[in-house]
């Protein structure tokens, strides 16, 4: 079908959408990631970059590996279901390398942090009154932290 | 014992690989993980929670999560009597230092008294990304910055996200926000570097009283489905219809 | 933190949506509207506001090319906003704004605007000189065709065009108010009427800033107001005014009467926060003194002096109500806690890229764009010609 001489200028018009429309596919075809679309509408090679962010706690079985001594002990008491870095802080770094030693934590600090007192707490779990119970004196003189007696 | 023979034993072989990706944050995935053979999510049994605050210190650490913002975060609720619809909640600095004590009355230590403040019923509820099976975070985002998984987690891609707030806007719980220097959407990914790997998230690891438990839909051995089977168990906000698949257990009705 | 009263969730303190996330659904809807009033002319052969057909098409053009901008500016990293394009995600409100701005903006207003002036351009590329000449030529695309039956083709498919741009101005503006009223989570937002509320809104400040922008332009040429013109566009506003508040009150009566969950909350903001901006701004200055006053102009025979101060005035207050009605649902729908528990605090900031002087800026700058384009395509020769009307009786 040939175009009327009088509506060629709307040729041209349509011509510049063409245009502007085949350079867009050219520059999505170079923009666009390539595993986008791999599992869905996203970039699939995100989820391995996710999974491969550094981590900060070991983990207890990390823990456990070294210090069995310290495992065994918690398996006999209260605090056999709390893991390590609940109360001694992330130590991923310590665990991979053994000469990077932790800071020590501060016993009385953290016992009190679950143990004090409160109404808003569930009632059968065990609290005290930090100042009425020891007056000061520190947790692990009387309790075995890792054992929880 | 000694730090050498310590050593020694951190580096046994098939572990000591295994780690070496780990802390080199290298983009390999532990060998044995199959995506489509996991279906995560999290149970929070409220009647554990202490209101200590591990788990949002952990995830902070864990994460980086920056100041002011939160992946995790836990209230405290203190209901009066019949007034459902009226909580007071509060939540200082995220739970992250814990919360301030509430008095108890003289003579008995069950949390229920005449005294004024300690009146009515408190509990903490533990919040987090739901990772909800028909997400509306993930249907609004205009360039497919976020998404599910096919494990089941709903991830931020970082390098991708426009940073627009859409998501953040369209979340009824309130998980999401703008990372202020990275300005993209961030939240909770329920810890995917280490579930991947065969670890607990780290709000599970350092929770002291096992109120919050990783657990894996697919995994026929997982004892979520025996528990799911002996209580009587929540999502929040089950009006938005969001297949949020973060299990509560024992949740008060005036919980949002 | 200051400025949070009972309780937020953590994460919802800050606000995501600033002012500029106000300004945008503004911008779009002056566009929208100064469309329809263009439709008028060309579709609805309403012959009396002919003189601000081309106007209206030059007004919503550069109102559309600041459009984006805030949303530009809005963005964590603006340098990402092509995978708009590139991968829009397809159950997403916002990803169809590309394409939808896209559309609009070379398939309805370039297009129509060009077919509309071809004969003016081709004359100005032979007469002007220089850079200018260089523009004008350029802008002919190479054809100086002019020809009466090629005029005639362009008049034909302008309004195909036309046409076709009413919808698409519908769904420009309709689709913004979709990407609040279509979110769930958010009760302030969530409501289907919300895209017709838009809609109608937009309609109301559109048509009122052509006429201010007409009135304005006329004192500065010192040529004389055309009346019929003004009163025709006045009697529209007004009409479309009804609509839109009737619209909105539907809207808040089903919200009170209904009273959900989110219900005390939202009535508690409403007469606190949103106090000033919602009930004087919105509702009495911007909507009910307006309708007052517009509609004394149609029951009363007033003195021309008394109608055009009564349209300027009428102007300037619609556009203030439709600012503090965008203004309300954007920040409004933040200040609540998703837990209906507490209310938070905008701090509008001052030389942010989202504060409040980029906003002055981002309002200015499509009127600059107006008057370069007003310079470079004049709309009036052919208004003193009156070749549209003539045009359309032809069609």
């Amino acid at each position: 079908m040939s175009i009327p001489k009088d509506a060629r200028h709307l040729f041209r018009f349509a011509i510049l959408f063409v245009i502007a429309f085949v350079v867009f596919l050219v520059i999505r075809h170079f923009v666009v990631p390539k595993t986008f679309g791999e599992y869905g509408h996203y970039r699939g090679a995100a989820i391995t970059e996710i999974a491969a962010r550094p981590m900060h706690f070991a983990g207890h079985q990390k823990c456990e590996t070294c210090h069995v001594d310290i495992g065994e002990a918690k398996k006999a008491g209260k605090h056999e279901n709390v893991s390590c870095e609940a109360c001694h802080g992330p130590l991923a770094q310590h665990a991979d390398d053994p000469s990077i030693q932790p800071t020590k934590i501060n016993t009385t600090e953290v016992c009190i942090r679950c143990h004090a007192d409160s109404a808003a707490k569930p009632g059968v779990f065990p609290q005290i009154d930090p100042v009425q119970h020891s007056g000061g004196v520190p947790c692990e003189t009387c309790h075995q932290p890792h054992n929880g007696l | 014992m000694n730090i050498d023979r310590r050593h020694l034993l951190v580096m046994l072989p098939a572990a000591a690989i295994a780690w070496k990706y780990v802390l080199a944050g290298t983009p390999e995935e532990s060998p044995n993980y199959t995506m489509t053979d996991h279906w995560w999510s999290m149970l929070i049994n409220i009647p554990k929670c202490i209101g200590c605050g591990n788990c949002v210190r952990a995830c902070a650490a864990e994460n980086d999560v920056p100041d002011g913002h939160f992946r995790t975060w836990v209230e405290r609720y203190h209901v009066t009597d019949w007034n459902l619809s009226n909580p007071e909640v509060v939540s200082p600095d995220g739970g992250k230092e814990g919360f301030p004590a509430v008095p108890k009355s003289v003579g008995g230590d069950e949390g229920f008294s005449s005294s004024p403040e300690s009146a009515g019923k408190y509990f903490f509820v533990p919040k987090l990304c739901n990772h909800c099976e028909d997400s509306p975070c993930t249907q609004v985002c205009p360039v497919g910055a976020t998404f599910i998984a096919p494990d089941g987690v709903v991830l931020v891609d970082q390098t991708y996200c426009l940073g627009c707030a859409y998501c953040v806007q369209a979340c009824p719980y309130g998980c999401r926000y703008i990372h202020p220097e990275k300005k993209v959407a961030d939240k909770c990914t329920l810890c995917y570097h280490r579930i991947t790997k065969g670890l607990t998230t780290a709000c599970c690891e350092a929770c002291p009283t096992g109120t919050r438990q990783l657990v894996d839909l697919k995994d026929p051995n997982d004892p979520i489905h025996t528990f799911l089977k002996t209580h009587s168990v929540q999502v929040l906000k089950p009006q938005m219809a969001t297949g949020a698949k973060v299990f509560y257990n024992e949740m008060d009705g005036s919980v949002r | 933190m200051s400025g949070v009263e009972g309780y937020m969730y953590p994460n919802e303190i800050t606000l995501n949506w600033s002012v500029l996330i106000v300004l945008y659904p503004y911008i779009t809807g002056l566009v929208a509207g100064a469309f329809i009033l263009a439709s008028l002319v060309r579709i609805f052969n309403v012959k009396a506001v002919a003189p601000t057909y081309r106007l209206a098409l030059l007004t919503a053009l550069s109102f559309l090319l600041v459009a984006p901008l805030p949303l530009q500016l809005h963005l964590g990293h603006p340098l990402r906003s092509p995978e708009m394009y590139f991968t829009p995600h397809s159950t997403s409100a916002m990803a169809m704004f590309g394409f939808v701005y896209l559309w609009y903006l070379m398939a309805v207003l370039v297009f129509e605007i060009w077919l509309d002036y071809r004969s003016d351009i081709v004359h100005l590329s032979q007469t002007s000189t220089g850079w200018k000449r260089t523009l004008y030529r350029a802008m002919t695309l190479g054809s100086d065709n002019i020809s009466p039956r090629s005029l005639a083709i362009d008049h034909k498919v302008g309004w195909i065009v036309t046409l076709v741009g009413i919808p698409s101005a519908f769904i420009l503006h309709g689709y913004v108010g979709f990407i609040f009223g279509s979110l769930k989570a958010n009760p302030w937002w969530n409501s289907p009427l919300m895209p017709v509320v838009f809609l109608f809104s937009a309609m109301v400040s559109g048509i009122a800033a052509v006429l201010l922008l007409y009135m304005g332009i006329s004192k500065l040429r010192k040529t004389p107001v055309d009346m019929p013109c003004v009163d025709t566009i006045a009697m529209y506003l007004f009409y479309i005014f009804i609509l839109d508040f009737s619209l909105e009150m539907l809207d808040l009566v089903h919200r009170v009467y209904e009273a959900d969950e989110s219900f005390r909350t939202l009535n508690f903001m409403v007469h606190t926060k949103l106090y000033f901006s919602q009930i004087v701004l919105q509702i009495c200055l911007g909507t009910l003194v307006p309708i007052f006053l517009l509609a004394i102009t149609q029951v009363k025979k007033l003195p021309e002096l008394v109608r055009r101060r009564i349209y300027i005035v009428s102007g300037f207050l619609v556009q203030l109500g439709v600012f503090a009605m965008r203004w309300n649902v954007v920040i409004g729908g933040q200040l609540f806690s998703k837990s209906f528990l507490g209310y938070t605090t905008y701090k509008m900031s001052l030389v942010t890229k989202e504060g409040l002087f980029a906003a002055i800026a981002l309002t200015v700058l499509p009127l600059v764009i107006l008057w370069i384009l007003v310079k470079l395509l004049p709309p009036w020769d052919k208004e003193a010609q009156a070749s549209i009307p003539a045009a359309t009786a032809a069609n």
